[in-house]
């Protein structure tokens, strides 16, 4: 088993953060698109925020994890992409985590701007570390938009992940999902 | 030429006299002797209170001849605070205030009339992009000389609004269709 990532292909625990926060992601944008509109008599009116709000912190944990994880491993081999696809590769790879660490700590800050902690799952409290009442409208516009633009860069993503793995026949998908590409 | 003259100097004094007797007066809103209240019931079990933190009003007010009196008030929405973050942003969103959308609140006085210390201030209120006439019941609780040199006037109200009147139709439960205003006014003669 693969744990570190080479130039061969990704790591076990790449590829299940990648594969776990990409389900998460895209459960979470779907999941407060649809609390917000919740009826106040709809069974999950508190739940589905809590829920929100619990996966949150734990894929902020999870982010700064993968930050770690990636600048301490070699990145697989890429020497089949153009100039320009090279360049493009990493402006939406680095692209995901400033843009993932705004989206949630701009949720963070909305949550916490009048000084209550964020509950996660009952199993322990983030504290508000800055209280400013006033200050999560400005959060909370940021944090629909940054949920947006997240769903933007991974529509561009995939997109050009299947593009690699179907029109230039690279294997990215394999790499990504069993470690190295097949038909490499 | 003489009697023209004379005629506009009287016709302009005319004017200018009741802008002379009734004091206008400024709600100070700077130094935060004012607020705008309300309470609206949680399912029925008890009162949820909250406040506007930003507005700002004038108006005017004459012992003499209270039923001259007005009252103008301009309200932030968007500065609702009930003291809990994510309420609030629920409250300035489509469901209900749609504050990007309505930007202000507005209230004008039409009318006052008095009954004992008692009055009934009728007016314009703009909220939610609805205008619609309601009555305040006010009070007057005191005026007179503050110790730093300025007139000070206060009253108190109150006034009940339907939501559904203002076009706020998210539904809280039979129990919550009304809300209750309670408005403190303070006001530093100019």
């Amino acid at each position: 088993m693969m744990i570190r990532d080479t130039s061969a292909g990704y790591g076990v625990p790449t590829r299940v953060l990648h594969w776990g926060m990409a389900v998460a992601i895209l459960g979470m944008y779907v999941l407060g698109l649809w609390m917000v509109d919740l009826n106040y008599y709809s069974p999950y009116y508190q739940l589905a925020p809590d829920i929100h709000r619990s996966i949150g912190m734990v894929l902020l944990t999870l982010l700064l994890g993968r930050f770690l994880w990636r600048i301490v491993n070699d990145k697989p081999d890429d020497s089949e992409l153009s100039t320009m696809e090279r360049t493009a590769a990493r402006v939406v790879h680095w692209g995901f985590y400033p843009l993932l660490l705004a989206l949630m700590i701009s949720g963070y800050l909305m949550s916490t701007a009048d000084g209550r902690a964020i509950e996660v799952f009952d199993w322990f409290s983030v504290p508000a570390i800055i209280e400013n009442k006033g200050m999560e409208k400005p959060a909370g516009a940021a944090h629909a938009l940054l949920a947006h633009l997240t769903i933007l860069l991974v529509i561009v993503h995939a997109l050009a992940a299947l593009k690699h793995q179907f029109y230039d026949r690279s294997g990215v998908l394999g790499r990504m999902w069993s470690g190295s590409s097949s038909n490499r | 030429m003489r009697l023209t003259t004379a005629t506009l100097a009287l016709v302009a004094a005319v004017l200018a006299a009741p802008a002379v007797q009734a004091a206008d007066y400024v709600i100070d809103t700077a130094r935060a002797h004012a607020s705008i209240n309300f309470r609206i019931k949680h399912l029925g079990f008890s009162w949820l209170t909250g406040r506007f933190d930003k507005f700002n009003g004038t108006f005017t007010f004459d012992e003499a001849k209270p039923e001259a009196s007005s009252v103008k008030v301009e309200i932030d929405p968007s500065s609702i605070n009930t003291n809990h973050a994510e309420r609030d942003n629920h409250l300035r969103g489509k469901d209900f205030l749609d504050t990007s959308a309505f930007p202000k609140a507005s209230f004008e006085s039409t009318s006052v009339k008095l009954d004992g210390d008692k009055a009934k201030i009728t007016g314009n209120l703009t909220l939610h992009g609805v205008t619609k006439e309601v009555t305040i019941d006010a009070t007057r609780i005191a005026g007179g000389p503050d110790p730093w040199g300025n007139h000070r006037e206060g009253f108190t109200g109150t006034t009940n609004l339907r939501l559904k009147d203002f076009g706020i139709n998210f539904d809280l439960g039979p129990a919550s269709e009304v809300v209750e205003l309670a408005l403190e006014v303070e006001g530093v003669r100019q």
